[in-house]
């Protein structure tokens, strides 16, 4: 276990239905840190990474964040964390700056025409900004979702399969911001079946066998 | 950046939703569209006697009313839900029940409030006399906001279910039948010649009862949905 855990997993089991995914799961995570989980298709990954959210409840064990129960926290828990699903939770109908101003807002944020911008060409979508989302490619449609990482400031990301649809540059765009959130305090839990590298970090495995 | 306050958070659900559905009308003219046509078809079924059409119009505009709003309700949710944004609005560190109020107004200014403002045309079809068209206006006005509040609550619990659409429906037709009856019993009073403050006033204890109740019932309904 991490020294100064934020994130702590004790004793956690959870079922699809009858049957059980996985059970006496124990990990912890805290600044700074970086987990990837891993395991074939069907064990688990992106239950475990919706239990983490709030989504599903555990059929045993606790998720924990500074101590307390994460569902105790209510919304201040999430307040702290940034999730992304296999979906990119954006509309085809609205622009990319759009979709960035108006998830961010959905999330209780306020940001900038400036910065919702800048965030945008940082994810490599410069002249793309106020185009329908429907005209962009699956890849650059997934740039758009990632870009909400940049707007918000939560400590924790957990991010289901980010790599998906990106490309060689993305991808490396994606280890740089993963890089940067780890030196700024932040963590993050992820799953890929994609190889990632983050510099300069440790990344721990959890193997959801 | 700074945080939205819940007022700002109320009206940027709306907004969202508004814009939204300006860029792919057809879903907002098919509950107008729907409404209308049914509507137009009584009399040419039924014919001209003036008398008759009277008497039933109230009743008429009420159920198609209620029909075209249930065409709108299974899209409450779920298009949030299929493109992964319904997920981002649960995770957001504000109140849920306010952003489901959001979506529900929104959900009436696209599909109720139309309506309403189409009712004294489609009312003359009827040959309904003004007093009678300005009431079927003001149940309209009250009774068709708790259709979409009830139905918000029956668009919750068959999120992601097979054949959510026709479920919605079983759900929330009974429990709108209430709305029906006062409604179209505020037209009726009027064409007979009595007072329709009572239809109207209890009309108006519905929406306030549902505007207490349905958004925050809704949301629970979103949070086992989505479990």
């Amino acid at each position: 276990m991490p020294s100064n855990p934020i994130l702590e997993v004790s004793d956690l089991a959870c079922e699809r239905g009858e049957h059980r995914l996985f059970e006496g799961l124990n990990f912890a995570i805290s600044s700074g840190e970086l987990i990837r989980v891993q395991g074939e298709n069907g064990k688990g990954k992106t239950t475990l990474l919706r239990t983490l959210c709030g989504f599903v409840q555990p059929a045993q064990g606790s998720v924990r964040w500074e101590g307390r129960d994460i569902h105790d926290w209510d919304d201040l828990f999430h307040s702290q964390m940034c999730y992304l699903g296999h979906a990119n939770a954006i509309k085809d109908e609205l622009s990319a700056l759009e979709n960035l101003q108006i998830g961010a807002g959905l999330a209780g944020i306020e940001v900038s025409e400036a910065v919702a911008l800048e965030a945008l060409r940082r994810m490599g979508l410069r002249r793309k900004e106020h185009l329908p989302v429907r005209v962009l490619s699956q890849g650059q449609r997934r740039r758009v979702a990632l870009s909400r990482l940049l707007v918000g400031q939560a400590k924790l990301w957990i991010l289901d399969e980010p790599l998906t649809a990106l490309d060689v540059g993305a991808v490396e765009l994606m280890q740089e911001l993963i890089g940067e959130h780890l030196s700024k305090g932040g963590m993050a839990i992820f799953t890929t079946h994609q190889p990632l590298q983050v510099t300069g970090v440790q990344t721990r495995h959890l193997v959801l066998a | 950046m700074n945080r939205l306050s819940l007022i700002d958070l109320l009206l940027l659900v709306i907004r969202r939703d508004l814009l939204l559905a300006m860029r792919r009308r057809a879903d907002v003219l098919t509950t107008l569209i729907f409404f209308v046509m049914v509507v137009s078809l009584f009399p040419l079924g039924v014919g001209p006697e003036a008398d008759m059409l009277r008497k039933m119009a109230g009743g008429v505009l009420w159920v198609a009313a209620l029909l075209a709003s249930m065409l709108s309700l299974p899209r409450m949710f779920s298009a949030d839900h299929l493109d992964g944004t319904l997920e981002q609005i649960m995770l957001a560190p504000q109140s849920l029940t306010v952003m489901v109020l959001g979506k529900i107004v929104a959900h009436w200014m696209l599909s109720g409030l139309p309506l309403v403002l189409i009712a004294p045309v489609l009312g003359l079809q009827f040959d309904m006399s003004p007093a009678a068209i300005w009431t079927l206006m003001l149940a309209l006005l009250l009774g068709t906001p708790v259709l979409s509040m009830i139905g918000a609550v029956g668009a919750a619990l068959t999120l992601g279910l097979r054949g959510g659409g026709v479920l919605v429906s079983l759900l929330v037709l009974p429990l709108t039948i209430p709305v029906l009856i006062f409604g179209a019993g505020a037209v009726e009073a009027v064409n007979s010649g009595i007072d329709a403050v009572s239809n109207l006033a209890l009309l108006g204890a519905f929406l306030l009862f549902a505007l207490v109740f349905t958004p925050f019932v809704a949301a629970q309904a979103l949070r086992i949905s989505m479990e």
